[in-house]
């Protein structure tokens, strides 16, 4: 395995969608990823997906995993597992750790499909054992079965906040409470209204003081906050709990496109600090692709039709394939960022194929 | 706590292999991350830093934040969350950077 026309590094649902299409159009294309097992986080999200029957809505995230691994093994591409990419090299070499020692994959295209990290809080006690991400949490009962503690407070109310406490609850835990900075709750409200109905409160204008205990979290002290974000005098409530679970947000995993020489921008919207790229997902490094949280943290639906406009586009670059398919993925992406939550998407995906004109002019 | 029964998951797998935390045999599913099969036998503090001395557990569960450092079988900063767990691994709650135990 030292040679690819093109090189996918991330094996989640972006990069498997992407090396099944560049493999449709007839690419040879292999697959790295750090983890031991495929799927990125697909296989933790046990919950059914929103968006039309093209989107997979009503599908359940690890029957999509599971859908794409069968693909990608018909499609002979090779999926290579437990290799951390170390770097990139402007040749299009990519540089990447196995047991044996560092290895090195020679790619005409390298498409950078590496995810995002969960951002978190510091607080009073928030390095005791039992404080940890919601992604953790969701690992954690989802993947290995086991609950990572009895009474949770999840900070923060996006998606990721509401559908993992959801699942906690699924799970058997107890979700004490969630509480949100804003003065507003951050993801939909169906999720939302599903936790209330359970009885779960969820508190706005709230945050977490601290984390008390020993050697592990034994209770949470909540604070109010003021419409600029300060604590308000006196409002300090004491709960019991043993496990903080935070749901704040996701940074997209920048550091390769960074060794590739990509250009960045920084659009809070989309998570921070982005590879410039165009509307086919091409960066300011005409090799290097990006797809999914990468190129703006949004969902696993958009992360998959993402991965395969950059997995057809990729292989377009190289002569194999057609042009038919990439107009079909580009309008299910808009279709994806519409209404309430996706426009200011869409809008800030605009900004970046502006900001990317304007860089290679 | 194992989650035995879930309402989407269905049963979980069962327990068929011991590991030793500090020398006490615990329950483990092969191949689950050392650090689920601490977790579901009540272990939350996996290791203590070395400045302080302060406790820590998982964090990121996914190999990113190496809070859950140990020293397995021998050798020290391995992450658990991301280990597989097999029939009769030694585990051992890691101060500071293990050094000692690599020494020893
Ligand atoms: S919990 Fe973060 S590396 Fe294991």
């Amino acid at each position: 395995m030292n040679k690819a026309q093109i090189a996918v590094i991330g094996a989640g649902p972006a990069g498997l969608s992407a090396a099944l299409e560049a493999a449709r159009a007839g690419a040879q294309v292999t697959v790295i990823d750090e983890n031991r097992k495929p799927g990125g986080q697909l296989f933790k999200q046990i919950h059914k997906f929103f968006g039309s029957r093209q989107h997979q809505a009503g599908t359940r995230g690890f029957a999509i995993g599971q859908g794409l691994l069968r693909d990608c093994e018909e499609l002979g591409v090779s999926v290579q597992l437990g290799y951390p990419a170390l770097g990139i090299f402007p040749d299009g070499r990519v540089v990447f750790n196995t047991a044996q020692g560092v290895r090195s994959l020679f790619a005409q295209r390298i498409i950078l499909a590496t995810g995002a990290n969960e951002n978190n809080l510091y607080f009073e006690g928030s390095d005791l054992p039992g404080v940890m991400t919601a992604g953790a949490a969701q690992t954690m009962i989802n993947e290995h079965r086991v609950l990572p503690g009895q009474r949770v407070l999840m900070v923060g109310t996006g998606n990721v906040g509401l559908i993992i406490s959801y699942q906690l609850l699924q799970a058997g835990a107890e979700v004490v409470a969630l509480v949100e900075a804003a003065p507003q709750i951050g993801g939909y409200a169906v999720h939302a209204s599903k936790l209330r109905r359970a009885g779960v409160p969820i508190y706005t204008s709230r945050t977490i003081h601290r984390a008390i205990g020993e050697k592990t979290v034994e209770g949470v002290e909540l604070v109010a906050l003021n419409e600029h974000f300060q604590p308000v005098p006196g409002t300090g409530e004491i709960l019991c709990a043993d496990t903080v679970c935070m749901a704040v947000g996701l940074s997209p995993m920048v550091e390769l496109a960074a060794l590739a020489g990509c250009q960045m921008t920084h659009i809070p919207a989309l998570g921070g600090t982005i590879p410039l790229h165009d509307k086919n997902l091409c960066t300011t490094n005409p090799m290097v692709y990006v797809a999914g949280d990468i190129a703006g943290v949004e969902e696993a639906s958009t992360a998959i039709e993402e991965g395969r406009l950059a997995g057809i586009a990729a292989a377009r670059s190289l002569g194999l394939g057609d042009d038919g398919r990439q107009q079909a993925v580009q309008e299910r992406l808009l279709a994806l960022r519409s209404g309430e939550f996706g426009a200011k998407r869409q809008q800030a995906k605009e900004d970046i194929l502006r900001t990317f004109k304007e860089a290679m002019a | 706590m194992r989650v035995h029964e879930h309402p989407i998951l269905g049963q979980s797998e069962p327990e068929s292999i011991s590991i030793y935390f500090d020398g006490k045999p615990i329950p483990a599913v092969e191949g689950e991350p050392i650090a689920a099969a601490l977790i579901a036998a009540g272990v939350r503090v996996l290791r203590h830093t070395e400045k302080s001395g302060r406790g820590r557990g998982i964090f990121c569960g996914i190999g990113r934040c190496n809070d859950c450092k140990m020293i397995v079988d021998g050798v020290p900063n391995t992450r658990t969350c991301v280990t597989p767990a097999h029939d009769g691994m030694r585990v051992e709650t890691q101060y500071g950077l293990g050094r000692g135990s690599c020494h020893e």
